[in-house]
């Protein structure tokens, strides 16, 4: 089966991978994972990858630190502890409410911040001590790596990385343990 | 090359007018006789007792320095309508100030954005700056009438300013400490000063991005580097002082250290906005075609960023007064959220509550109605943040935004767009020989 085969090409410049990768999938050809040593900007848009959805969880977690921020200062100063700061009887929570704003608005960024980080994590599935998936390390260093499911059509595919400025092409059968 | 309707003029004039009639009304209206203005205030209070109020503790401090006769504890009846004259007869002159300073801060704030963009060397900005120069070109004669405004406080047409005024300045230990900075003569001298800097940079900047657009080298963009970032140096210095000699000196007894920035944030998120509405207006007439989304993109992110930004400003200076409560600061927020309630807090709602949520989606920011929407709001609270630097000091509890203030508001708004517009048509709106030029017009998000 040639399915589970997959050619690797790589690239030594992020300018030309982009246009790379813009040339094959002009040709239809379908590209299963880029591995970059840096963010390249415009890659999802050549991709054309679905837009992410993690500033949606951003204010949504933001939302539930702002809540829990006010919940925590309303139980512990007005609720549990009411004391006196500054001549300022602490007995209603809108009326001392100026001195929670620091902690109301840091426990938005920080609840946002952290579960924002979490939840990428989570979707890239990494966690601490995983082994790593890429499949040349030089794509940790200065090189970038484009991997395209193969369907018979190596020789075409070949030509067409070569003429997209490929520095670099390998075949080889994929683990199918992955899947 | 953009050219001047007659239907924008027309209704530019038409709006100076109407406003010219409302600014002559409110100054017709107010009392001459401190019977007159106690008969206004009973008619408008359906005679409800007015004293009870002004007896409250953060009238006091004001009593004593606004009426030359407040030191004669017999003159009870007396003082207090002196005291209620002179905050009538200041209300029109009240109105003039606040929109003229509105207007004239929208121009500075645009140049300080403009020079940002020249010293930082922006990429993204050059398609905008045609725009940027021309409501910079209304800085002139915007501040050129606030001194005017400023030197018939110095003449006693009115009372905005109560240390230029001799007689209480006799009976007032603290202000005499500040003589030294706040008299008359030095303060119109730095007015001056500051005005001529900012209007110097003005016209070399405007006439080097001119002389760019013909030029075969990058001389002229390499002067107005040079110089942008010599007047950012000189503007962050003036913008200060500025804000403390214009508009915190109304209030003599009080002081902020971070006054200054509250007011650059003010003027800056005004100009930005500004920036973006006429290059939307301008787009929607089929010109700037080489402005794009991503441009106006980048406005509503600037928008957003520093609506956040005058919101922590604001935060910041009202949570340590509020927190200390020292008396001689306190009474300054005490007088906006007893007398000025819905202004006050209104404008947290237009300048920070509102442009979050709508700035916030990126999506949004694309969509060229939502920044109307959004900086039409952001305008209004910020004449209204202007209104409350001003009008708390200068007429008390006796604020309206009747037809003086909104007179004023509309007169200036003809004048600027007049003579923003009027600028815009003189020179192409393609800075063409901008070296980052094409990098401007490739910009995208």
């Amino acid at each position: 089966m040639s399915s589970n085969q997959v050619i690797h090409a790589l690239y030594d410049d992020d300018d030309t991978l982009l246009s790379a990768v813009k040339s094959i999938r002009e040709k239809k050809h379908h590209i299963e994972e880029v591995y970059t040593p840096f963010p390249v900007h415009g890659l999802d848009k050549a991709l054309g990858l679905a837009d992410t959805r993690i500033s949606i969880m951003a204010f949504i977690y933001g939302c539930i630190g702002f809540s829990v921020a006010i919940l925590m200062m309303n139980y512990i100063m007005i609720e549990d502890w009411p004391q006196n700061i500054g001549g300022k009887p602490s007995f209603s929570y809108l009326e001392n409410m100026p001195a929670f704003v620091p902690i109301m608005f840091e426990l938005t960024v920080f609840f946002a911040a952290h579960l924002m980080v979490i939840t990428f994590y989570l979707r890239s599935r990494l966690w601490p001590f995983k082994e790593a998936e890429n499949p040349n390390p030089l794509t940790t260093d200065d090189k970038f790596l484009v991997e395209i499911e193969l369907h018979d059509n190596e020789k075409e595919l070949n030509a067409l990385l070569k003429e997209t400025g490929a520095i670099d092409i390998t075949t080889i059968e994929k683990k199918s343990d992955h899947d | 090359m953009y050219t001047f309707t007659n239907k924008l003029r027309n209704f530019s004039i038409i709006l100076m007018v109407v406003g010219f009639l409302g600014l002559v009304y409110g100054f017709l209206s107010s009392p001459d006789t401190v019977a007159e203005a106690q008969a206004m205030v009973a008619d408008a209070h359906h005679g409800e007792g007015h004293g009870a109020e002004h007896g409250a503790a953060p009238h006091d401090t004001h009593n004593d320095h606004q009426s030359p006769s407040a030191h004669g504890e017999e003159h009870g009846e007396d003082h207090h309508g002196e005291h209620l004259l002179h905050q009538l007869q200041n209300k029109p002159w009240a109105a003039l100030y606040v929109a003229a300073f509105f207007f004239m801060m929208i121009a500075l704030g645009t140049l300080a954005f403009y020079a940002i963009n020249r010293a930082a060397q922006a990429g993204w900005s050059p398609a905008l700056f045609r725009v940027m120069e021309g409501i910079t070109a209304y800085l002139l004669p915007g501040a050129l009438i606030v001194f005017v405004i400023l030197a018939l406080s110095g003449m006693h047409f009115n009372h905005l300013f109560i240390w230029m005024d001799p007689e209480v300045v006799a009976h007032d230990k603290l202000i005499q400490g500040k003589v030294g900075f706040l008299n008359v003569p030095f303060f119109l001298a730095r007015a001056l000063f500051y005005i001529a800097g900012w209007a110097t940079y003005r016209y070399f900047s405007r006439k080097f991005s001119l002389a760019q657009d013909q030029a075969t080298d990058v001389s002229n963009h390499k002067k107005n580097f040079r110089i942008s970032a010599a007047f950012l140096v000189f503007y962050i210095v003036t913008e200060s002082m500025m804000s403390w000699d214009w508009v915190m000196s109304i209030d003599p007894h009080w002081f902020s250290t971070l006054f200054g920035w509250y007011v650059f944030a003010s003027m800056f998120v005004s100009g930005i906005t500004t920036i973006a509405l006429i290059a939307i207006y301008l787009k929607s007439k089929g010109y700037l075609e080489k402005v794009n989304d991503s441009h106006i993109h980048d406005l509503g992110k600037f928008m957003f960023g520093i609506s956040i930004f005058w919101t922590y400003l604001w935060f910041s200076q009202f949570m340590l007064i509020w927190y200390s409560n020292i008396p001689e600061e306190v009474t300054y927020f005490i007088t906006r959220i007893e007398d000025y309630n819905l202004p006050f807090f209104g404008m947290l709602v237009m300048n920070f509550i509102f442009p979050l949520l709508i700035l916030m989606n990126s999506d949004y920011k694309r969509l060229n109605y939502f920044i109307v929407m959004a900086g039409i709001v952001i305008l209004l609270g910020h004449y209204i943040d202007v209104f409350n630097m001003i009008m708390p000091s200068a007429v008390g509890d006796q604020w309206f935004i009747g037809v003086p203030e909104i007179g004023g508001f509309l007169f200036f708004f003809g004048l600027f767009l007049l003579v923003v517009f009027k600028e815009i048509s003189k020179a192409p709106l393609h800075a063409a020989g901008d070296p980052y030029m094409g990098e401007s017009e490739r910009f995208h998000y």
